[in-house]
C-alpha cells in the first residue's frame, strides 16, 4: 500500500503491463507503421492521437478518461515519445511514440530479492529434482506466476552460479548452501497463522446463511433515496453548493419544529427513531403517556454504561440495579426472570457488558411493542403534519455573486460554553 | 530449544522460534540441528496447510449452495441512474505534504486530516478556516478521527501509538501540551476510530492485530488477532446491537470482528491485493472494500459472500478508500491514479469518473448527513466534493 512499505512490484505495474500487452495483440492491438521523425523513418511507431483512439474503443471510455490512461502509460515507462524524449507526456496529435522493449519493464526491475529467490529456488530444483520443502514449492509457483516473463532469466542464472559453484572446494560448497538456506529461511515471507484461520472455518462452516434472493431483496437504498442529498439534492439547498447553511439550521439537533423527511425517517427503523436527539425525545413523551418511559430510561443508562468511561462502571451499575432492578425500584423494568437472574449475578463482578443482556431484553421489548404503536399514534402523526417541507431556493439571479460563508460555533466551543454556564445549562 | 509440534500452536510461533535460533547457527558451517527442525516444522505446515485448505474449499461449497441470485440480477427491475454532476466545492490548502487521513466530525462541516509532514489540522471546511494545528513528533501520520463528541481528535502513525488531543480555544495553548497516548502497537498505526463515545478507540497495525482502548485509562480493552500480516482498514458496524466491526489486512483478508469476545466470526478473501480501505453498508448487513487489485468489492454478511465486483479493465490503478452515499445506492472510490469512481452499488456500472487532484487520492468519506464527500491527496489538499 505505501511504498516505503510494500514487498514487490506495484501491482499496477502488473495491470498496466497486460494493457500494453493487449495493445500489441496481432489482431486486436495497435496499427503500427513507420513514422517520420524529421529526416529519418523509425519502423513500429504510433502517433498520440492512435494511442488514444485505441483505448476509448477498447475500454469504451471518453476521450478525457483514455489521456488519463495513456498518459500513466508514457509515465511508467511502456511507451515512450521519439520526439522530446524526456519528456513523458502523452500528446493527443500526430507526435510519434514507441512500445519499450519487456526488458525494461518495471516489474522485472524490482524487486532484486524476489529475482534472488527465484534463482535460489530454482538452483535446488535443479540440483536435488524434487527436494524443495512445501513452502518453498508454493512460492516456487506462484515466482513463476508472478514474474514469468523473466523466467528464462531467472533459471539461466541459477544454472550459471550452479556451474561455478561447481568449481569450488566441497567444504566451501557445503558452507555456501547451508549460509544460503539458512538466509532464505529467515527472509522468506512468513508463514499464515495457520491455527485461528482453521478455527475460524470451522465456526463459519456451522453459521446460518441466508439466500442471496432474500439478502438482495433489501430496497434499503430506495427507501432512503429522497433522503440521499447527493442523489436526490436536499432543501431548502446543499449548504455546499449554495454556500446557504439553512439546510442544516433547520435539521439541528434541537428545533421546535423538524422537517418533513426527518419526521418520516423514524418510522424506518427503531434506531433511526432513537439515533435522532428530538425522536428520543417525543418517543420518551409518548412512553411516559403509557406509564413505561423507565424502560427508554433504563436502555441510555445501559448504554452509557457501555461507552462510559471504564472508571465509571462500578457506580454506574449500582445506579442502574438501584433505580431499576432493586425490588421495589422507583423505575422497575419488567426482564424476564431468567434474564433478571443472570443480570443480579453478574452485578456481583460489574463490567462493561454486564447489563447487555438486560438491555437488549428491554430494547427489542420497546421495538416490539411500543414503537410501532408510537408510529400509529396522535402524537407522532401530528409531528408529522405539521413538520416543515422547505421551499427549494431559487437559483441566485447573479450566480456569479456568492454569499458570505458564516462559521459557526465548534462543538469544542459550544462544551465549554455550557460548562462555564454550569450544571442548569441544557445539552442534547 | 524446544520446538513445539503439537498441532494446537501456531506456525508462526514455530517459525519464529526457529530463526532466534537460525540466527545463532548462522556462523557455523555444519547446522544438523537446524535441518531436524526445519523437518518438523515442514510436517506440521504441511498438516496445518492441507486441513486449512479442505476446510476452506468446504467453506466454499456451503457459501455457493444458497447463491441463488446475482445482485445485478436482482436490480434489473430498479430505476438506473441519471447523470451525476459533482464538482470541488471546497479546496483546502495548507499540509506541506501528502495527506493521508481525514475525517468528518458530527457537526457535519468540520474535519480533521492529518498528513506525511506530521501535521494534524482541524478545519472548519465550509469557510475553509483552519481552526486547529498540531504538530506530531512522528512522520507519516497514516491515521486521524474525530470524537463523537467533536471535542478531541485522536491520530498516530510511525510513532506506533495513537494519541487523543482534546481542543482547546484558547489559541495559546499548545494543544500538544495535553495529548494522552491512548494506544501502543509493535508497529505503524494505520486507522483509528472512536466507537459510540469519546471513551473508546479502535484501532490497526501493521504488526497484524487490531486493538479496544479505553482512553481514560489508557488500558487495553480488547486485542483481535488473526490477520497474517499488516491490518490497514477498519470501521465499526452500524447496527442495533452495536458490537462488530469489519477490518481489511494486507493479508487480503477482510474479517468481520465481535468486540466482546475478541473472536472473527466471519472472514472474506476474494480480493487479489492488500485491501486498503473497508466500509459498511448504511444498513449493516454488509460491507466494500477497496483493494490495490483496483476493484471494489461488495460482501452480504448474512449471505456470507462476496456479491458484486466494481471494476473496469480502464482502471489499473488501485483503490485506497471506499465510501457509501447516504441511501448506500453509490459507492465512491478514491484511486491511486488520482481519480474518483462514482459506482452504482446495485447494478455494478458505474456512473461517474472525477478528476481534479494532482496526485494520489489517499481518504476519502461521506460527510455524516450526505452532503457531500471529502477527499484527500498526495497533492497536499482536500477537496470537497457536492
Amino acid at each position: 500500500m505505501y511504498p516505503l512499505l510494500s514487498s514487490g512490484p506495484a501491482t499496477e505495474t502488473l495491470r498496466m503491463e497486460k494493457v500494453i500487452v493487449a495493445m500489441q495483440d496481432p489482431d486486436m492491438g495497435m496499427k503500427m507503421r513507420n513514422q517520420r521523425l524529421l529526416i529519418t523513418v523509425i519502423p513500429h511507431a504510433m502517433t498520440g492521437k492512435d494511442i488514444i483512439d485505441w483505448l476509448m474503443q477498447n475500454y469504451n471510455i471518453n476521450e478525457e478518461e483514455s489521456l488519463h490512461l495513456g498518459g500513466f502509460l508514457v509515465q511508467y515507462g511502456y511507451i515512450y515519445p521519439l520526439k522530446e524524449p524526456r519528456c513523458l507526456v502523452l500528446r493527443p496529435d500526430e507526435s510519434p511514440y514507441r512500445f519499450q522493449t519487456p526488458y525494461f519493464w518495471t516489474s522485472t526491475r524490482w524487486p532484486v530479492s524476489e529475482l534472488d529467490y527465484a534463482i535460489f529456488l530454482a538452483k535446488k530444483n535443479i540440483r536435488k529434482q524434487g527436494e524443495l520443502m512445501e513452502y518453498e514449492k508454493e512460492r516456487y509457483s506462484v515466482l513463476h506466476k508472478r514474474i514469468n516473463h523473466t523466467w528464462d532469466f531467472v533459471v539461466m542464472q541459477a544454472r550459471e552460479q550452479l556451474r561455478a559453484s561447481k568449481q569450488r572446494r566441497k567444504a566451501d560448497r557445503i558452507v555456501t548452501e547451508c549460509q544460503e538456506q539458512a538466509y532464505w529461511l529467515i527472509n522468506r515471507p512468513p508463514v499464515c497463522p495457520l491455527s485461528p484461520f482453521i478455527e475460524t472455518c470451522r465456526r463459519a462452516l456451522g453459521r446460518n446463511r441466508v439466500k442471496s434472493s432474500i439478502c438482495l431483496e433489501g430496497s434499503y437504498s430506495e427507501q432512503y433515496q429522497n433522503h440521499d442529498p447527493i442523489m436526490q439534492g436536499c432543501l431548502p439547498s446543499n449548504p455546499w453548493i449554495s454556500d446557504d447553511t439553512a439546510h442544516w439550521t433547520m435539521n439541528a439537533a434541537l428545533v421546535p419544529i423538524p422537517t418533513r423527511l426527518r419526521v418520516e425517517r423514524w418510522s424506518f427503523s427503531f434506531m433511526e427513531l432513537l439515533s435522532d436527539a428530538m425522536g428520543r425525545q417525543e418517543f420518551m413523551m409518548y412512553l411516559e403517556k403509557e406509564f413505561s418511559a423507565e424502560n427508554l430510561c433504563f436502555w441510555q443508562a445501559c448504554e452509557e454504561i457501555r461507552h462510559g468511561e471504564s472508571s465509571k462502571i462500578v457506580e454506574k451499575v449500582e445506579e442502574i440495579y438501584k433505580n431499576f432492578l432493586a425490588p421495589g425500584a422507583a423505575r422497575w423494568v419488567n426482564i424476564d426472570s431468567k434474564t433478571m437472574d443472570k443480570t443480579l449475578e453478574g452485578i456481583k463482578h460489574p463490567h462493561r457488558f454486564v447489563m447487555d443482556d438486560a438491555q437488549m431484553h428491554i430494547y427489542f421489548l420497546m421495538k416490539k411493542d411500543s414503537y410501532p404503536r408510537y408510529l400509529k399514534s396522535d402524537l407522532y402523526k401530528s409531528m408529522l403534519s405539521k413538520a416543515i417541507v422547505p421551499q427549494e431556493t431559487k437559483k441566485s439571479v447573479f450566480p456569479f455573486v456568492r454569499r458570505q460563508r458564516h462559521s459557526s460555533p465548534s462543538p469544542a466551543q459550544a462544551a465549554e460554553d455550557s460548562r462555564s454556564k454550569g450544571p442548569q445549562a441544557g445539552s442534547d | 530449544m524446544v520446538v513445539c509440534c503439537c498441532l494446537g500452536r501456531t506456525a508462526t510461533w514455530v517459525s519464529y522460534q526457529l530463526k532466534i535460533h537460525a540466527q545463532k547457527y548462522m556462523r557455523s558451517p555444519l547446522i544438523p540441528e537446524m535441518a531436524t527442525q526445519e523437518v518438523q516444522l515442514n510436517e506440521t505446515l504441511a498438516h496445518l496447510k492441507s486441513e486449512s485448505e479442505s476446510l476452506k474449499s468446504k467453506l466454499e461449497e456451503e457459501r455457493a449452495k444458497l447463491h441463488d441470485v446475482e445482485l445485478h440480477q436482482v436490480a434489473e427491475k430498479v430505476e438506473g441512474l441519471g447523470q451525476f454532476v459533482m464538482k470541488t466545492r471546497r479546496t483546502l490548502k495548507g499540509h506541506g505534504n501528502k495527506v493521508l487521513c481525514m475525517d468528518w466530525c458530527k457537526d457535519k462541516r468540520r474535519i480533521v486530516s492529518s498528513s506525511q509532514d506530521g501535521k494534524v489540522i482541524v478545519w472548519d471546511a465550509f469557510t475553509t478556516n483552519k481552526e486547529h494545528a498540531v504538530t506530531m513528533p512522528c512522520t507519516w501520520v497514516m491515521a486521524c478521527a474525530y470524537a463523537p463528541s467533536g471535542c478531541a481528535v485522536a491520530c498516530g502513525g510511525l510513532d506506533n501509538k495513537c494519541s487523543v488531543y482534546p481542543l482547546s480555544l484558547d489559541k495559546n495553548e499548545n494543544l500538544a501540551a495535553k495529548k494522552k497516548s491512548v494506544a501502543m502497537h509493535t508497529n505503524y498505526l494505520s486507522a483509528c476510530s472512536f466507537t459510540n463515545s469519546d471513551m473508546q478507540i479502535l484501532t490497526s497495525s501493521g504488526d497484524g492485530t487490531c486493538a479496544l482502548w479505553d482512553v481514560e485509562s489508557g488500558q487495553l480493552l480488547q486485542s483481535f488477532h488473526g490477520h497474517a500480516a499488516d491490518v490497514l482498514c477498519l470501521d465499526l458496524a452500524p447496527s442495533e446491537t452495536g458490537n462488530t466491526f469489519v477490518s481489511g489486512g494486507c493479508d487480503k483478508k477482510a474479517n468481520v470482528w465481535d468486540m466482546r469476545s475478541g473472536q472473527c466470526i466471519q472472514s472474506f478473501e476474494t480480493h487479489e491485493s492488500d485491501i486498503n480501505s473497508v466500509r459498511y453498508y448504511p444498513s449493516g448487513d454488509a460491507f466494500a472494500s477497496g483493494s490495490d487489485d483496483a476493484t471494489c468489492r461488495l460482501y452480504d454478511l448474512r449471505a456470507d459472500r462476496e456479491v458484486a465486483i466494481y471494476s473496469k479493465e480502464s482502471i489499473i490503478f488501485g483503490v485506497s478508500s471506499v465510501d457509501f452515499s447516504l441511501s448506500g445506492r453509490l459507492l465512491f472510490g478514491g484511486y491511486n491514479d488520482y481519480t474518483i469512481n462514482v459506482w452504482d452499488v446495485l447494478k455494478g456500472t458505474r456512473v461517474s469518473i472525477l478528476f481534479g487532484h494532482e496526485n494520489r487520492v489517499s481518504t476519502l468519506r461521506v460527510s455524516p448527513d450526505g452532503t457531500a464527500f471529502s477527499t484527500g491527496s498526495w497533492d497536499h489538499t482536500l477537496r470537497i466534493w457536492a
